[in-house]
């Protein structure tokens, strides 16, 4: 056996395949996730929302995880995918802020420069063939300046007046095109977010109907108590579909 | 002298004489060409008085489109109208199968054809073929007992709906209904509804795209609205003040005439008849 080959376990314990303990060291596939964070420009800032909940693969199990968080003074991140990848991004971002912070300098590192590192981040990893499986959306204000910005798995980045990940691309964004403006006041921006993930709410199956609204403006950021969306299922057809039709459903 | 052998007629079914062949060239990398799909939005909603069918317009062959202005809302019945996603021809030879069958149908019995008929033929002919005719199917008629829209999906299996989205547009196109619908809508408001959903497909997707066709069906009556929006036309026609002069412009006429050169041969020989 080669050296090249050699798998990196103990001597005294012998390895089944070597292929197999390489593979436990880098990430195949994601086993707790989070489904879209849907966020856009609006006023004042940036807002976003994300539902509260972890699916394990098709059962939902955790039913309170925060997936969007604060970032330094100046900008917020929603992610999607993996969570316990998005908990190591929060760790190295906490670095990242807590070295400005020992600056101390009057300067602090606004969502551009956050949405930059980030992007080397996962496009490092994705280099190495063991990527942070997640879909991250990167809002702030700083100085005046609104940006609001995502970053794919693979380190595919780009910035835009509306983001969505997941489901969220095919079912918020449409809505998002037609109907987001320049100058939404926080009331009618809450009502198209509501209105995006009420979509997601019906027609995504990892939805959870417990969402947090997020908003981050010059001032600073705010993540709203968490609550939930109302349903409407009255409709006529929905009772007795089948009476002109049996066997269908 | 009789031969040894009879070449039989084939006796119908499917020849698997060239599977070998076609699986040595894909092993080859020589692949067969794609399907030709209607990568698609159509829709369907019920409205107060019936039904309101949609559909965009494109064909793709992978991702080429073939046709940029085909028709997916297929006639079934005077009173029944079909919308088709997926393979082509499937939805195309399924939708003429089963309207013919219809129309035999009322020959026979002597009555007007009920939604539900077009819909028990369409799925058991589906489930037959366990799923290999991709055929995704919005399926809207008014009849004697009322108004109704299904979805058939290429399996048999069906749904009795109120509003209905299928193909590669759906999601965008449900976006729009899950956030606009109400029922016991107006004609036009539900033909504006349904051109927005579809519209939804055509910008969002790109399986989808070109113009979108709209059928309203009511009791005793069809409306059949052929591009009832071109949303994609001339949007990108230069507008300029000039024009260029369609032939070659004369600058100069000069008219330099030939000297005729004719030789006369006088007395010479009759021409032989």
């Amino acid at each position: 056996m080669s050296l090249s080959k050699m798998p990196l376990v103990d001597a005294n314990h012998a390895p089944d395949a070597s292929s197999c303990t390489l593979d436990s060291q880098r990430t195949l596939y994601p086993y707790v996730t989070g489904t879209s964070v849907v966020a856009f420009k609006y006023k004042d800032g940036i807002l976003m929302a994300a539902d509260m909940g972890g699916s394990y693969g098709s059962t939902l199990r955790y039913k309170t995880v925060e997936r969007v968080k604060p970032i330094g003074k100046h900008s917020l991140l929603g992610a999607s995918g993996e969570i316990s990848d998005f908990q190591e991004i929060l760790r190295y971002l906490d670095e990242l802020i807590l070295y400005d912070n020992m600056w101390d300098d009057g300067n602090s590192l606004g969502p551009k420069e956050v949405h930059n590192y980030l992007t080397r981040v996962m496009y490092n990893r994705r280099n190495k063939f063991n990527p942070l499986w997640n879909s991250l959306v990167l809002g702030g204000v700083k100085n005046g300046q609104k940006y609001l910005g995502m970053v794919s798995m693979i380190g595919v980045n780009f910035e835009d007046n509306h983001v969505a990940t997941g489901f969220g691309n095919h079912l918020a964004r449409p809505i998002l095109r037609d109907e987001w403006n320049e100058n939404m006041s926080f009331e009618d921006g809450v009502k198209l977010l509501e209105k995006c993930m009420r979509v997601l709410l019906y027609r995504d199956r990892s939805a959870v109907n417990k969402l947090q609204i997020a908003k981050i403006t010059e001032e600073g950021a705010t993540i709203y108590p968490p609550y939930s969306l109302k349903t409407f299922w009255g409709l006529e057809a929905y009772k007795n579909p089948t009476a002109g039709a049996e066997g269908s459903w | 002298m009789s031969k040894a052998t009879v070449d039989l007629p084939p006796k119908g079914g499917f020849s698997f004489d060239l599977c070998r062949r076609n699986g040595m060239l894909s092993k080859k990398g020589v692949h067969p060409p794609s399907y030709r799909k209607t990568g698609t939005t159509i829709v369907g909603i019920i409205f107060q008085d019936g039904v309101i069918l949609g559909a965009d317009t494109r064909a793709t062959e992978g991702p080429i489109v073939c046709d940029k202005n085909c028709e997916k809302i297929h006639y079934m019945a005077p009173n029944i109208y079909c919308c088709g996603a997926g393979t082509a021809a499937d939805t195309e030879a399924v939708t003429d199968m089963v309207s013919s069958q219809l129309q035999l149908h009322r020959y026979h019995s002597g009555r007007e054809s009920r939604v539900v008929t077009a819909l028990t033929l369409l799925k058991r002919h589906l489930f037959n073929y366990q799923g290999h005719v991709q055929a995704a199917l919005v399926l809207g008629g008014v009849d004697v007992t009322g108004p109704h829209l299904h979805t058939i999906y290429p399996h048999g299996s069906t749904d009795t709906l109120p509003f209905a989205t299928m193909g590669s547009g759906s999601l965008a196109a449900m976006s729009v209904f899950e956030s606009k619908y109400r029922e016991g809508i107006t004609k036009d408001e539900g033909i504006n509804l349904v051109s927005e959903a579809i519209c939804a497909g055509i910008f969002n997707d790109l399986g989808s795209g070109s113009n979108v066709d709209i059928c309203v069906i009511t009791k005793g009556h069809k409306e059949y609205l052929r591009n009832h929006l071109l949303p994609n036309s001339d949007v990108y026609a230069l507008k300029r003040e000039y024009t260029f002069p369609k032939k070659t412009e004369v600058l100069l006429t000069k008219i330099t005439p030939l000297r005729e050169k004719v030789e006369i041969t006088e007395g010479g020989d009759a021409m032989e008849e």
